[in-house]
């Protein structure tokens, strides 16, 4: 069974002027240990996907089942809770929590989950350790590097054992460099521990990293290539 | 870790953070301090008229406060007084005759009430004794001579001095006229300019067989308690011992005083919860900032899966830390301040004579009971609590989505 199923969506934005039909007909799935990219032009509608994937936003029509559970069905508390058990979210812009060292800001969702103090540290450390930090655990973000930073981002995504992380532009404010090293790590935890990604990216990095790239243009799919 | 969170979010912004807490601090000290001050000076007020004026408690006749009052006397009351002691808690007390009348000296004259003590006893209940300025308090009076102490703004007003002979005129317990010559042999000064104007003392055997009262018996029975706490049970006590006396306590006798106590008690929280009101606004307003320019960190932890409550909590500790953090320098610098004034003393002596026109002492000591600062410790907390409610729905009102974009 897929992890992620999408029929028939749409998300139609009423309160513009002109309503906006940011996803017009979606028909999409995801299996388990994926690292597909969904690629299109701005304002094709692909953060609108994730979002609407991560229960950030509902959908206009059409029905996304993760696991087999209807979002649509969810109360809004309930999906607040489904995202800490379910979803590891990597942000375009890092969003950790900038009073928080590095260790602190992945054990904090561990803590969210209600997990012990002794097993936050272990997952914590082992995560930062995973994507090559073992060195800045106890730095604040303000002392990390933007990739440094995406990478606790990452760790953090990991910590609850999510059943995929969803990342919208993860390298977009990153160097050549910093990118190149942060897909390495997420390729590598993909292939090792058969964790799925699904990332949105305009990011050419991405997409030759990626071994499916789904292509939305004007909030439907154009092309879904896979290229294992 | 959201505690942790919250305590470490109000130190981003150093300087908006203690703007709020020097202007809590303030708030808070200045309630604290003036309120301190103020009870300091009732505490001393109600002090001093129990040990000079009123005592703790008196015993009456039932028919004392009316018009002819000499004739209403407490029969046996020194056999009465000496068994007050059998009761627990009394310290001192003390019998004594009391008369209005009026008392000339060289072509000017003054309405006064003149007691007649036993100054042993007396000194027990009374202060008065420490308070002469001039003269004695009974003490070595030759044998013909009926000594008379009067307060020194009744002596500057009968332009009287030690051994000045005084006249004085009342009528006795059957209607006739008395007139009998004293001579000043003490002069008192108390706080209370009014109490020096209107008290005169002089021996119980120089007034009894004058005033036609019987061997024994007294107007008033003055009683000292070991400890104010223990006044409505020890006048229970001696209500039921004493059925066919009035007995009344300082409270009932000097109702104002009572009234100025108990107001007192509320008069701090007013203060405070003035003060705390003004400083509510305040607070709002940082955490309003604060939540506004955190948008898309709020809308992040909320997307990771922060429910709710926990968002709500977070914020509340922030106000709540902020208040709290104010709140307990400006009661520790109050209290600090009111301990330190307190065996110090704040010197008003300049003003001495408005304030003893009114019975307060020219040097205050500000006193504060540390069950009113835990009072106003909850009161700090609930205030930042209650700041914290609207900018913590306002970030509730957030959407995570649209929040983490926002830049």
């Amino acid at each position: 069974m897929s992890i992620i199923e999408i029929n028939s969506l749409t998300k139609v934005y009423n309160s513009l002027a002109v309503p906006v039909h940011a996803l017009n007909g979606i028909d999409l799935s995801f299996e388990k240990g994926e690292f597909a990219a969904v690629v299109g032009p701005s304002g094709s509608g692909k953060t609108t996907l994730l979002n609407i994937v991560g229960g950030l936003d509902n959908s206009s029509s059409g029905k996304v089942t993760v696991d087999g559970i209807n979002l649509e069905n969810l109360s809004s508390s309930q999906l607040i809770d489904f995202r800490l058990r379910n979803i590891g979210f990597v942000f375009q812009a890092y969003n950790l929590i900038p009073v928080m060292t590095a260790m602190e800001n992945v054990e904090f969702i561990l803590q969210l989950q209600g997990k012990p103090k002794n097993e936050r540290k272990e997952r914590a450390e082992q995560l930062l350790t995973a994507v090559g930090l073992e060195e800045r655990m106890h730095a604040r973000p303000s002392k990390l590097s933007g990739g440094q930073q995406q990478r606790v981002a990452v760790a953090r995504a990991l910590a609850s054992k999510p059943k995929f992380v969803l990342a919208d532009e993860p390298t977009a404010n990153l160097d050549s460099k910093s990118s190149e090293n942060l897909l390495d790590i997420m390729e590598q935890l993909n292939k090792e521990e058969n964790i799925t990604f699904v990332f949105s990216t305009h990011d050419q990095r991405v997409v030759n990293k990626a071994r499916r790239v789904v292509t939305i243009e004007d909030g439907k799919v154009k092309s879904d290539e896979n290229k294992s | 870790m959201v505690i942790a969170i919250a305590w470490r979010n109000i130190w981003r912004n150093k300087l908006r953070s203690l703007v709020v807490i020097i202007a809590i601090t303030l708030g808070i000290f200045a309630g604290v301090f003036s309120t301190a001050f103020m009870k300091g000076m009732v505490d001393q007020r109600i002090e001093s008229a129990i040990e000079n004026e009123v005592s703790h408690i008196q015993l009456h006749h039932p028919d004392f406060r009316q018009e002819d009052k000499l004739k209403q006397f407490i029969p046996e009351a020194g056999q009465k007084t000496d068994s007050l002691y059998e009761i627990e808690g009394i310290e001192a007390a003390s019998n004594r005759l009391s008369s209005n009348c009026m008392i000339t000296a060289a072509g000017t004259g003054s309405g006064v009430l003149l007691n007649g003590i036993h100054p042993e006893d007396e000194s027990r209940v009374t202060n008065i004794h420490t308070k002469i300025v001039e003269g004695s308090y009974f003490e070595d009076i030759p044998k013909r001579i009926k000594p008379l102490v009067i307060g020194n703004d009744l002596a500057d007003k009968l332009n009287v001095k030690i051994k000045s002979r005084i006249v004085v005129q009342f009528a006795d317990v059957h209607g006739n006229p008395v007139s009998l010559g004293f001579r000043v042999t003490g002069i008192y000064n108390t706080d209370n300019s009014v109490f020096d104007k209107m008290h005169v003392f002089t021996r119980y055997q120089d007034l009894q067989s004058a005033m036609g009262v019987p061997e024994g018996a007294g107007h008033e029975i003055a009683v000292l308690l070991k400890d104010n706490e223990l006044l409505e049970e020890v006048k229970t006590q001696t209500a039921s011992l004493f059925k066919q006396q009035e007995v009344s306590s300082w409270k009932d006798i000097s109702p104002e005083l009572s009234y100025l106590n108990d107001v007192m008690g509320q008069y701090m929280y007013v203060i405070i919860v003035i003060i705390l009101l003004a400083l509510l606004f305040g607070i709002i307003n940082t955490m309003l900032m604060a939540v506004l320019e955190r948008v898309k960190e709020l809308g992040m932890l909320m997307a990771i899966g922060m429910n709710r409550k926990r968002v709500f909590f977070m914020i509340m500790m922030e106000s709540v830390f902020l208040a709290v953090t104010g709140g307990i320098t400006g009661i520790l610098a109050g209290y600090g301040i009111t301990e330190i004034f307190g065996s110090t003393g704040i010197d008003l002596s300049i003003y001495a004579e408005g304030m003893a026109a009114m019975g307060w002492e020219p040097v205050v000591y500000p006193a504060v009971e540390l069950e009113t600062l835990a009072g106003v410790t909850g009161l700090v907390i609930l205030t930042g609590i209650i700041s914290a409610i609207y900018p913590a729905l306002k970030a509730l009102k957030l959407n995570p989505a649209e929040s983490i974009r926002t830049e």
